[in-house]
């Protein structure tokens, strides 16, 4: 069977102590939380720290507090406790099915949101053993130098396959990290991330994700689609997540109202979660209307360009862009 | 129970054999397995479960390149590593094996040549795992590469280089042409004629447990291999054929295997490796294949691309039919030659088909290589005419109910291809599953998106022939009765979760009238069981079944006849029921089943039996005539209904209803269970699943893990309603046929059909994925055919056909003499 290289086992017992240690071990050292990303990649030798930081047992790490309205979500909860947590589930139902679309159960009580928010970007001729990349010649984004995907490619294309981050993107969370001086910062969601499948995330890399902070509720709504052949436990090879806001978004009346904020944001087709700005533009000053929403995933399927390295077709993943963003949207209506 | 009860029954008469209808106890009971309680405990001992003193671990180097010249290899660095024991190269084992006589191309380390990414070309073991892992890595291989055969089209169309020296020409494995009946004149007298080119792509097994094995060899030379195989009695010849060893001296035992389905059912390299590695060290030495080495053994599903034209008389009836198929064969022969014969072998046992004509070609390609999969051979074929009759159907305005049952082939009767049928339970499939499925009211009926589709299919209960040419039984078994009453049998064959072990129990418990779960089951095991050929081909039930039936029916009459003499009663008046041996006329007189065994034995001596089975000579007399017999075929039909998601095509089935003959159920609840595996195989094969290779990196294979090979899980799964049609066949143990594979058959083709009913799209390629559906859907939006498939089947050099007049033009199963061609 396949078995994980040697490597150093640390368990912090604070998070300024877990900082530490991974400033000091550099680029040898890995976060672990879940290991649900990390120790599959381990074994197929994509990724080979030296030392592993274990961070699910950090206390600190499993705290939902509410903070003047608005709520802040460990990083350390499993998704299972995200998706049951009964404030986020009524509060900010996208995230709560987000979280519990991904993977499997079994998966889910492991996997954690902080790991699900951090997790590496994927693609078909990079999630493999070591045995197999060789017969390859490897890639850029491990032990080789080009991109299979696209061999003029000066980067890694890689697909940014979490379900939680187009969430977080769309309902303008804030993603909270340490450092080792000790800083911590917030990071709003959408300046989180990167279009470049090897250096995916802006954070530093001793920087611990701590929590997420969700915006207050007032009225506003979301949801989240996810394509994948099979629902049982596929990862998305398209997201979408859409936030939309309507002014004087009362009662009844609010189906008729205009839409004072929107946000579409489309996962696993770039290597980020990227925002449509179109989408926005089509949606915001109208009532939200089918015409408005066709014009919003118009919008979204121009923008779109996945590459062949995921399952199904490119051109299929391209054209799902518009019913799914479609039905995100109806969804909220 | 009471013993009357049982006399009133009928019991068992100590007279001649077990006829069918008879009133049984155990058969045709739900009772659970025998190994049930084992599994579900977690006792039982799979193949990487053991563990034996000093083992060693091995791990096998792949070649990285699909196609290469092996230049050098170096041990030296690995060998010097610490905890490396030993090493091999395949100069060390340069006989060849294979499954198959004629197709001996394998070496247990490629030898000079490596033929697909995946090929074994080096070995390590080392003290533990990861040593021999990482010692792999630092062998020194020198591989120059040449250029890769891809697929079908290469496979014809390229010469050179050659991936084997053998075969029909060029990368041309094998080349078939069989013709009964002149088709032509069948198509000139037809009212229609239809011409399809379908493609069904290459899927794979998937078992839950990864191959594994264990060797040790003894001090007195002996060598025992433990592994998850299907075929121990193959294995066991392979192994004595490579390591030059006495037969007598190798015993293989096949451990109980995590699911096979076809996967298992050849020799493998790391069997022939790890045994060969305990000859040299003199230490036990263990392998478990990675999930993505399962895939590199793989044996599985052919991709074939099939033509098939027929003819059809105005009400439907078959005229004649003409079926082309090209098998991508991978990168060695396997069961190729015999997966070749069976895309042409059951066209003929469902619906009167007076003319056919067959060809098939197989490719040499450098991918993993094809084998048997549950179906072998057929379920291709079989898709292609299923999806061909739904068009005809509706090319003719019929009910593609209506037109199947019309048209059945007729029970005991020949085919034109000389296959004898003898039950066949087909219409009643049909019956069932449209009155259940309320097919009337739903065919071309329900709105748009959501469809239904009808399909049926046959499958053999064993193969008439065996692999290897001999006039040996198929099946043995060997029955002790201890004179404490204990019963243990023995038999080679193996169980793969089918419940062979169980059926062996229950037939022996049935005629010697005593509880199965007393009976003690011990099975392949070369050393201490008499051969079965293996669990493949549906043969274990009807074959060890017959085999078991023979040997209890011997026992119960040395029995008997002890306790007629003891009871002073004539032989036939004795009963065997309840754990007792007593008198029918009488049943307060007479003993418990030990002490029956006990005076016979007194009169006897020592009690043992054997049985055997050897199926029946087949009618056809040509060369390809030995691939499609069986004893007996199985008859399925099935109703799939389906939505399909107008704007993304995502189908998804919501149930299937499924007609089984099984002739006879010897325990219900395990063909429903194999029913329903069967069900939802051919559902994965159906939607999603498929064994990809990127042509444009160097034929890798494009998934090799459980996460991006796709196969659906619980949750894909539909709702399943099986209906079991009894008609008990003359050739089965107590009239049973087979369940493990025929069912599986008609799921591809009624899913396929049902898309059709949905949303009006013809989706000619297997799987039948959400992007296949969706491109037809929106041709069909752009006034284009409605249809996803290929086009056209290449030109192929098919030679000059061997013609065999059918049974009703004179024919006497033998081929026309040159002579008589030219007239
Ligand atoms: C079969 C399978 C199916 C899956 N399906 C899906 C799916 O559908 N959708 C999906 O989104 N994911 C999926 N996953 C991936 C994974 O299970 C989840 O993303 C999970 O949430 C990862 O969390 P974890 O805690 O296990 O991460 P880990 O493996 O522990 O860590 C993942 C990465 O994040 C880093 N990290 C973890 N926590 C922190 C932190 N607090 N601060 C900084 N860095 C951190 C780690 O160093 C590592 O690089 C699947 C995985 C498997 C094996
Ligand atoms: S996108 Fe290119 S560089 Fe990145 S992992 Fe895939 S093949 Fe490698």
């Amino acid at each position: 069977m396949l078995r994980l290289p040697n490597f150093h086992y640390h368990v912090p017992a604070t998070v300024a102590e877990a900082v530490a240690l991974k400033a000091e071990h550099g680029p040898h050292a890995s976060y672990v939380a879940g290991g649900t990303d990390l120790y599959p990649n381990m074994k197929r030798r994509q990724q080979e720290p030296h030392h592993v930081i274990q961070i699910s047992q950090l206390r600190e790490l499993h705290e939902v507090r509410d903070e003047g309205g608005h709520v802040r979500v460990g990083a350390g909860l499993t998704l299972t406790a995200v998706h049951q947590h009964e404030r986020i589930a009524r509060d900010y139902h996208a995230l709560a099915e987000a979280a519990e679309s991904v993977a499997t159960p079994l998966l889910r009580n492991m996997g954690t949101l902080g790991g699900n928010l951090c997790l590496d970007t994927r693609c078909n001729y990079y999630d493999q053993s070591y045995e197999w990349r060789k017969g390859i010649n490897f890639c850029m984004k491990k032990d080789g130098d080009i991109c299979w995907v696209a061999k003029s490619s000066p980067k890694c294309l890689a697909v940014s396959s979490t379900d939680t981050a187009p969430v977080a993107v769309a309902l303008g969370a804030a993603i909270e990290v340490t450092s080792a001086k000790g800083e911590t910062r917030r990071i709003p969601a959408g300046d989180f991330f990167r279009n470049d499948g090897i250096d995916y995330m802006k954070k530093e890399h001793d920087e611990l994700v701590t929590s997420i902070h969700l915006p207050a509720p007032n009225g506003w709504r979301s949801s989240y689609m996810k394509l994948r052949r099979r629902g049982s436990f596929d990862f998305p090879v398209l997201g979408v997540a859409v936030f939309v806001k309507f002014a004087n978004a009362k009662g009844a009346a609010a189906k008729d109202a205009p839409v004072e904020e929107a946000r579409v944001v489309l996962g696993a087709v770039f290597s980020e979660p990227t925002i449509v700005h179109g989408a926005a533009d089509a949606l915001v000053g109208r009532p939200l209307t089918k015409e408005s929403i066709e014009d919003a995933a118009e919008a979204a399927f121009k923008i779109a360009k996945p590459m062949d390295n995921t399952d199904y077709l490119l051109s299929y993943r391209k054209e799902m862009v518009m019913p799914f963003t479609k039905r995100a949207l109806l969804k909220v209506m | 129970m009471s013993a009357k009860r049982s006399q009133n029954d009928g019991g068992a008469s100590s007279r001649g054999s077990h006829r069918a209808g008879e009133p049984t106890r155990v058969v045709g009971k739900p009772l659970r397995k025998v190994d049930a309680t084992d599994k579900v405990t977690g006792k039982t001992l799979f193949a990487d479960d053991l563990v034996r003193p000093r083992m060693l671990y091995c791990k096998l180097l792949r070649s990285h390149l699909p196609h290469a010249t092996i230049k050098n290899i170096d041990l030296g660095p690995a060998l010097a590593m610490e905890g490396v024991v030993a090493g091999l190269t395949g100069a060390e084992m340069p006989i060849q094996f294979g499954i198959l006589p004629v197709s001996q191309d394998e070496h247990a380390l490629a030898l000079d040549k490596a033929r697909f990414i995946g090929d074994p070309i080096a070995a390590i073991c080392a003290e533990d795992e990861e040593t021999a892992e990482a010692a792999i890595h630092a062998i020194k291989v020198e591989l120059e590469p040449l250029p890769t055969i891809t697929g079908i089209e290469d496979g014809i169309k390229i010469d050179e280089p050659r991936i084997h020296d053998y075969g029909t020409r060029g990368n041309v494995h094998k080349v078939v042409n069989l013709q009964f009946g002149d088709v032509e004149a069948g198509f000139a007298e037809a009212d229609h004629v239809r011409d399809d080119v379908i493609f069904f792509e290459g899927n794979t097994h998937l078992p839950m447990e990864q191959h594994a094995s264990l060797a040790e060899w003894s001090a007195d030379r002996k060598l025992t291999l433990w592994s998850s195989t299907q075929t121990p009695h193959y294995v066991h010849r392979a192994l004595a054929k490579v390591l030059e060893m006495p037969a007598a001296r190798v015993r293989v035992i096949a451990c109980p295997n995590g699911g096979g389905f076809g996967g298992k059912s050849d020799p493998f390299n790391h069997e022939i490796v790890v045994a060969k590695f305990a000859m040299m060290t003199g230490r036990p030495v263990k392998v478990t294949l990675t999930r993505e080495e399962v895939f590199y053994c793989h044996r599985g599903r052919h991709p074939v691309l099939m033509r098939i034209k027929t003819g059809v008389k105005k009400d439907g009836a078959i005229t004649g039919m003409h079926f082309q198929s090209a098998l991508d064969g991978g990168a060695y022969g396997s069961y190729g030659v015999a997966s070749t014969f069976y895309t042409g072998a059951l066209q003929t046992v469902t619906y009167k088909i007076p003319r056919y004509h067959f060809q098939g070609i197989r490719l040499f390609t450098n991918k993993a290589p094809c084998g048997p999969k549950r179906g072998h051979g057929t379920p291709q074929p079989r898709h292609a005419l299923e999806v061909q009759l739904d068009k005809i159907a509706e090319d003719l305005k019929m009910d593609p109910a209506e037109i199947r049952l019309k048209h059945l082939t007729p029970p005991d009767s020949v085919t034109a291809n000389y296959l004898k049928i003898g039950s066949m339970g087909l219409g009643e499939c049909i019956r069932k599953v449209v009155a259940g499925s309320d097919w009337k009211n739903k065919h071309r009926k329900l709105p748009y998106g959501r469809g239904v589709g009808i399909a049926c299919s046959s499958y053999l209960s064993g193969a008439g022939l065996p692999i290897y040419w001999n006039h040996m039984p198929h099946s043995g078994v060997q029955l002790k009765l201890d004179r404490s009453g204990g019963v243990a049998v023995f038999c080679g064959s193996t169980d793969i979760g089918q419940g062979s072990d169980s059926v062996l129990a229950y037939v022996v418990a049935e005629v010697l009238g005593i509880d199965p779960f007393d009976i003690r089951v011990v099975t392949a095991d070369t050393d201490l069981t008499p051969v079965d050929l293996g669990s493949y081909s549906s043969r274990v039930t009807l074959m060890t079944g017959n085999a078991a039936l023979q040997a209890a029916e011997r026992a119960r009459e040395l029995v008997a006849k002890a306790v007629a003499e003891k009871l002073e009663a004539k032989v036939n008046d004795i009963v065997f029921a309840d754990g007792r041996v007593f008198r029918a006329s009488n049943p307060d007189e007479g003993y418990s089943f030990a002490k029956a065994v006990q005076y016979a034995e007194a009169k006897f001596g020592t009690i043992g039996t054997v049985g055997s089975y050897t199926p029946p000579r087949s009618p056809g007399r040509f060369k390809g005539a030995g691939v499609g017999p069986s004893p007996a075929y199985s008859y399925s039909a099935a109703v799939v209904e389906l939505d399909v998601d107008p704007d993304t095509g995502a189908p998804q089935v919501h149930k299937i209803w499924i007609g089984h003959d099984i002739g006879k159920s010897i325990n219900p609840l395990l063909v429903e269970g194999q029913v329903e595996g069967s069900v939802y195989m051919g559902l994965g094969e159906a939607i999603m699943e498929e064994m990809v290779y990127r042509e444009n990196r160097n034929m890798v294979h494009k998934i090799p893990s459980m996460l991006e090979y796709k196969s659906p899980t619980t949750f894909e799964m539909c709702d399943v309603e099986t209906y079991l049609i009894e008609d008990p066949d003359p050739n089965g143990p107590f009239g049973a046929k087979e369940a493990g594979q025929g069912p599986l058959l008609p799921i591809m083709p009624a899913v396929a059909n049902a898309v059709y009913d949905a949303v009006g799209v013809r989706i000619d390629e297997i799987p039948v994925t959400a992007e296949k559906i969706r491109r037809a859907m929106r041709d069909k939006e752009r006034g284009r055919e409605g249809r996803f498939g290929p086009t056209k089947f290449p030109d192929v050099d098919w030679g000059d056909p061997l013609v065999v007049p059918p049974p009703w033009e004179g024919g006497d199963g033998k081929p026309l003499e040159e002579e008589a061609l030219k007239k």
